[in-house]
């Protein structure tokens, strides 16, 4: 990075953190500070919903599953718009009737106060840890950037984020959020021009996709049934739309963006701007990782894109020969697809099949080479960090991007970070505060100005965890992965309970809390003892609940405040 | 503990103030074929690179 870089790097993100706690250090309200300005309209709280699920993780680890798998993990996005809609529809409005900080308060209207606490006790867990881990994504570039201790970085992004935050709650987190966003898209968009001028000449979007597609890397849905496929249309429907209803319903992070707002209508339009552009979103940065992984089928790459892992390992002659070995692949490997591009342009079917099936064995070849490369390293060090796609994309950046783009591709990742980073860490203070601080000292929840301060030091706590959990997040080897199955373990229970709340209308509150109870071991038990795809996690979590709690309150003696006569 | 609480309809009859669309429920039916477009999309995309 040159000072080009250095200036856009920090102009951008630290700039946006100065300005997110200028604009918002009068804040004096709870209600602001929890649940942001009354004023904020549509498109803020769509691009703050959208910054708050896009973290670091979608800008580096994707492109690297594009590079690696292909595009076929679009579809666990497909259950997204069909569960906004029921957001909007059931939950939103109900929220807003309610004027609660948070989604477990209503569960505390509903039932009762341990199903509130059980609900805000899971949140708290699973996005107490996930915090920790998503900091360490950004970290892990930066480190491989600037050569800086990896630790240095995890502290020094935490405190950016925990200023802010803590400063303006949750309306410097919104405000900060429109022009992370706006960064990210120059960004990528930057990143996606520059790839595509770089292919080799003659060769084009259109050339890039035929070869992409023919290596098996644009299969963009799959409508098998076989349940240990871990991508298809089914788990992306049913399990995304569990996945995506719990995460978007019952996810303080996601709730506390669309609570406030000036009306229930600005509520609506921002969810429904992001059921709209979601899966062309991913569907692009995946694709961005399938015409990278064109594209270095005609430029030299590492046989392992962590470079740092690789030299910190690769002592021997053994790893010189495996260097040599691929170089020589991809060599092959590229003659294999000029020739196949040259044979689908005679329009000789024999030759085009011939040549596409020397194609196909020439980029196994390289693929097995790499994975040689891998159980080498293993071999030298069995705890070497073997997986490398999440370096492919920072990889290109650093070496094909000019000077300027480079540092505004670096804040891409610093402002995906820091936006989702602000959204969970302003949640978990406020649940803390809301749901369990408020609970414990009843008497302190009438004083606005101290309830203020402790939401402000559970914040700033969070953040603190979160930094120190990052210290020791090394063995999440794939990112995007630890938070996806973290996520389905305790979402479906989660969802479970609301669904129950809001549709099961005779069921009641110790019926329900000892059927989440039941179901969370269940699905606990069945993820160390199954292997299937972990997004039906969130299905059978629900499911369980739901069905514990409606055979509980059969069982269980009817209470008279059970009854239903009166709508809520 | 208070009961489920029952749809909100004056919610859902309200106007949403959008260009095209006089009700709630046709946002949401033009989101749901908005999803199936793309997915129809996404299927032809596949068949024509794979």
């Amino acid at each position: 990075m040159n000072v080009a870089d250095w200036v856009v790097l920090l102009g951008t993100i630290v700039g946006i953190a100065a300005y997110g706690s200028w604009r918002t250090r009068h804040v004096r309200s709870l209600s602001t500070y929890l649940r942001g300005n009354t004023s904020t309209g549509w498109g803020t709280i769509g691009l703050s919903v959208m910054a708050t699920q896009a973290s670091a993780i979608t800008y580096l680890s994707i492109p690297g599953q594009g590079f690696e798998s292909g595009i076929g993990f679009v579809q666990n996005y497909f259950g997204l718009p069909l569960a906004l809609i029921i957001v909007c529809a059931v939950f939103l409005p109900m929220y807003r009737r309610l004027n609660v900080y948070t989604a477990y308060e209503f569960l505390g209207q509903r039932f009762d106060e341990k199903t509130r606490l059980l609900a805000a006790g899971l949140f708290l867990l699973q996005r107490g840890l996930a915090t920790g881990v998503t900091i360490y994504a950004p970290a892990i570039i930066i480190s491989t950037v600037l050569g800086w201790p990896l630790d240095l970085v995890i502290v020094f992004t935490g405190l950016l984020v925990i200023v802010y935050t803590v400063t303006g709650g949750s309306e410097a987190v919104a405000l900060t959020h429109k022009w992370q966003m706006a960064v990210i898209s120059a960004g990528m968009l930057t990143a996606m021009v520059v790839l595509l001028l770089r292919l080799p000449d003659g060769l084009g979007f259109t050339g890039a996709a035929h070869v992409a597609g023919a290596l098996g890397k644009l299969q963009a849905v799959d409508f098998s049934l076989d349940p240990s496929r871990r991508y298809t249309v089914w788990t992306g429907v049913f399990g995304g739309l569990f996945l995506s209803l719990s995460y978007f319903g019952t996810d303080q992070s996601q709730v506390q963006r669309y609570i406030g707002g000036a009306s229930l209508r600005e509520g609506r339009l921002g969810l429904m701007f992001n059921a709209v552009l979601k899966i062309p979103m991913q569907f692009v940065i995946l694709l961005l990782g399938a015409l990278l992984f064109v594209f270095y089928q005609f430029a030299p790459h590492p046989v392992f894109f962590n470079q740092a892992e690789w030299r910190r390992h690769a002592q021997d002659g053994r790893f010189r020969a495996i260097e040599a070995e691929h170089a020589s692949a991809v060599a092959q490997s590229q003659s294999a697809i000029r020739a196949w591009l040259q044979a689908r342009a005679s329009d000789d079917t024999a030759r085009e099949a011939s040549a596409r099936a020397a194609m196909v064995t020439a980029s196994h070849r390289t693929h097995a080479i790499r994975a040689e490369a891998k159980a080498a390293l293993v071999a030298a060090d069995p705890r070497a960090k073997t997986k490398d796609s999440d370096y492919v994309f920072i990889t290109f950046i650093l070496t094909q991007l000019p000077h300027g783009a480079v540092g505004l591709l670096v804040a891409v990742m610093f402002a995906a970070a820091l936006s989702s980073k602000a959204s969970e860490l302003a949640a978990l203070g406020t649940t803390t505060t809301i749901d369990f601080w408020r609970h414990f000292r009843p008497l302190g929840a009438a004083d606005d100005a101290r309830n203020m301060r402790v939401a402000r030091r559970f914040t700033a706590l969070w953040g603190v965890f979160a930094v120190a959990f990052a210290l020791f997040a090394g063995f999440a080897e794939n990112l995007i992965e630890a938070i996806n199955i973290l996520g389905s373990i305790f979402y479906g229970v989660l969802l479970g309970l609301f669904l129950v709340a809001f549709f099961l209308r005779r069921v009641s509150g110790s019926a329900v809390f000892f059927a989440a109870v039941t179901a969370q071991a269940l699905v606990i038990v069945m993820y160390f003892s199954l292997n299937i795809g972990y997004l039906w996690y969130n299905l059978i979590g629900c499911a369980a609940c739901i069905a514990f709690s409606v055979a509980l309150q059969a069982v269980l003696p009817p209470r008279a405040d059970a009854d239903e006569g009166h709508a809520g | 503990m208070t009961p489920a609480p029952r749809p909100d309809e004056r919610s859902e009859a309200a106007p949403p103030g959008v260009p095209g669309f006089g009700t709630w429920r046709g946002i949401y039916l033009f989101v749901f074929g908005w999803f199936l477009l793309v997915v129809i999309l996404l299927s032809v995309f596949t068949g024509i690179f794979s």
